[in-house]
């Protein structure tokens, strides 16, 4: 606004040419750092709500994606070329069974490698002693199986050994990892001797658990010889193991049913385990993002401390805000500063978030035995997300900062 | 210095009645007129509350009048944006605080520089001229020497330096020997105007008879309004 006022004599100075505010980015960033190091203790604290709200999310990530892999690399192990053959349900709901020559058909089959069966022992119990009540069976069941079957499963013995072509016709058994707890026998010394379907059986070796075949955990094995002569049990599987070439595992699996029951096909269940343990791997997954949540809250909290710290800064450092508009320091400035010091601080508590979460998936994949997984993503998420979060809480503040009048802000202190 | 087609006018620092009101109807200047030339000394005095401080604010561009014309070191301080507020004051004004507003954490070479920081100069460039602003105001010796391990003279012979170290067309000082003993203010005083001597223009508010008596122009204030404009 222009006053009416008798212009003086003379006009003032023009103005210079190089009269602009200027400061670079990285400049802008030492100060804001600078800002930092002089309120060290506040400022670790308020970066550790982030810190901890990240550590825990990449923490979630990292150890189920860590036990993930790890199951991931047991079904690699094991192999995904295992196919089971099993009688079926029939049309009016009685059982099949496949006929005793599915065996032998099977294993003529071309892209075939292996094939063990284990076939029911209907009506025996396993009991410690026969003074224990034939109702106890304690879940167990009772199977006879092929003497390769450990070998078609990946299984190994926990203690002793398997069936072989000379312990198969005698009254020996082979615990898996489940009925051995229950039995309470702890080891398959060759002294230890099990009732058995009225007959005592000498416990000649221990299965460790059977990860793509559950089921025999809880089963007590004997030789097929001995349960045909003491149990009448008929040569008719319940459950094949068949392993096929990897290539061609599709090809074997839509075969198996004509070839082991070629009169009623319909009658056969084909499944392949590993399917299964593929699914659970990814349900894992499912599980975490409710943890994920719980992390996010965290990161909010976090969030909400670090404006409030930057709020109070604001306040406390008047003088200096003033200082700077005095030195020709823009609003833009002033504002950046802030924001960046603020963006900086949650930044530093994400990358210790991300530490913190490394750490602690390392220190549980240890104790667990698995491999140690911190997915990529996590590694870039971790301060990526201290980043936006700072930058949003420090929004407010630095606004504030900038419209703070640097007189009033001089006068302050 | 100058601009196409206009003459050097001699003029650094000019308010035209410049009037400053302050929510609540508080005012604290009621038209002000007056014109600094370059290299001028002036003190201005009057009692606490009289406007010397808003004057001096208003002066330096942090703050605008409510009504009046203002112009400083060519540019007409109403009209122009924040920016170019900043820009005046980052390359042509230097500023004298009572209280220093050194940063504690900041070695004296580091509060000097500071002084630059916002003329887009690069660091090593601010650190040579820091270093010899310091020697400058006869703290050479003091260069990693953090504020609190400075006597009170020294400390305001650092702002001092830091507000020489880019060579400002104007020195505007607030109660500059405010807090200092008198060895100490003369001290501080020489020194502005010494910067002075050198073509730079200095205002200078204080309530120190004394201090004003060492300036060939006095201006005193009351109530919003000048009310003496003495030269020697």
């Amino acid at each position: 606004m222009s006053v009416a006022v008798p212009r003086p004599a003379t006009a003032p100075d023009e103005p210079r040419e190089r009269d602009v505010a200027r400061i670079s980015l990285r400049e802008l960033l030492a100060v804001a750092a600078l800002g930092l190091r002089s309120r060290r203790l506040r400022a670790s604290l308020s970066a550790l709500g982030i810190a901890i709200g990240i550590g825990a999310m990449v923490a979630v990530v990292g150890i189920s994606a860590s036990s993930q892999a790890d199951l991931l690399a047991t079904i690699d192990r094991l192999g995904t070329n295992l196919l089971t053959v099993a009688p079926g349900t029939a049309f009016l709901g009685q059982s099949e069974s496949l006929p005793n020559t599915a065996v032998p058909m099977i294993k003529h089959m071309g892209a075939v490698q292996q094939a063990a069966a284990v076939y029911s022992v209907s009506g025996a119990t396993v009991r410690r002693t026969a003074y224990v009540p034939a109702e106890q069976t304690g879940g167990i069941g009772v199977d006879a199986a092929d003497t390769n079957v450990p070998s078609a499963l990946g299984g190994d013995m926990a203690s002793g050994h398997f069936l072989n072509a000379a312990t198969e016709n005698y009254p020996t058994v082979v615990l898996g990892a489940g009925a051995a707890q229950t039995l309470q026998i702890p080891a398959a010394t060759g002294h230890i001797q099990v009732f058995l379907g009225g007959t005592w059986f000498t416990v000649v070796g221990i299965l460790n658990p059977l990860i793509l075949a559950p089921d025999l955990d809880h089963t007590a094995l004997i030789g097929l010889p001995v349960a045909e002569r003491l149990f009448k049990v008929q040569n008719s599987p319940s459950t094949i193991f068949v392993r096929a070439n990897v290539d061609r595992v599709q090809n074997v699996s839509n075969l198996l049913a004509p070839t082991a029951d070629p009169q009623t096909p319909d009658g056969v269940q084909v499944s392949r385990p590993s399917d299964s343990l593929e699914a659970r791997a990814a349900a894992k997954t499912q599980f975490t993002t409710l943890l994920l949540a719980l992390g996010a809250v965290a990161l909010l909290v976090g969030g909400i401390g670090i404006a409030n710290i930057m709020v109070i800064s604001v306040l406390e450092r008047r003088g200096e805000i003033g200082l700077r508009r005095a030195l020709g320091a823009t609003r833009r400035h002033i504002s950046s500063q802030f924001l960046m010091e603020s963006a900086l601080l949650a930044t530093l508590g994400g990358v210790a978030g991300l530490i913190f979460g490394a750490v602690a998936t390392f220190v549980y994949s240890v104790a667990q035995n698995q491999p140690m997984v911190v997915p990529l993503y996590a590694v870039i998420a971790g301060p990526a997300a201290g980043l936006l979060i700072g930058a949003v809480a420090g929004l407010y503040p630095a606004a504030k900062a900038a419209r703070l009048s640097p007189t009033e802000a001089l006068r302050a202190s | 210095m100058t601009g196409a087609g206009m003459a050097d006018t001699g003029v650094a620092l000019r308010l035209t009645d410049v009037v400053k009101e302050y929510t609540g109807g508080v005012f604290a200047l009621r038209g002000v007129s007056i014109d600094l030339r370059r290299g001028e000394q002036v003190a201005v005095v009057g009692p606490s509350g009289s406007g010397k401080t808003t004057m001096l604010t208003i002066l330096g561009t942090l703050e605008r009048p409510t009504a009046g014309g203002v112009f400083v070191a060519g540019h007409d301080a109403v009209k122009a944006t924040d920016r170019e507020l900043a820009g005046v004051r980052a390359h042509e004004i230097g500023f004298v605080f009572q209280g220093f507003h050194l940063q504690e954490v900041m070695t004296a070479l580091d509060n000097v520089a500071t002084g630059m920081l916002y003329t887009g100069a690069p660091a090593h460039e601010r650190r040579e001229a820091a270093k010899i602003a310091l020697d400058r105001v006869g703290l050479g010796h003091r260069l990693t020497h953090r504020p609190g391990e400075l006597s009170g003279g020294e400390r305001q012979r650092v702002a001092i330096a830091r507000a020489l170290i880019k060579g400002p067309s104007i020195v505007l000082a607030d109660e500059p020997t405010g807090n200092l003993d008198s060895k100490s203010g003369a001290g501080v005083l020489d020194l502005l105007h010494g910067l002075a001597a050198e073509g730079a223009t200095l205002g200078l508010i204080t309530h120190d008879s004394n201090v004003a008596e060492s300036f060939p122009r006095r201006i005193q204030m009351r109530d919003g309004e000048i009310v003496a404009d003495e030269r020697q």
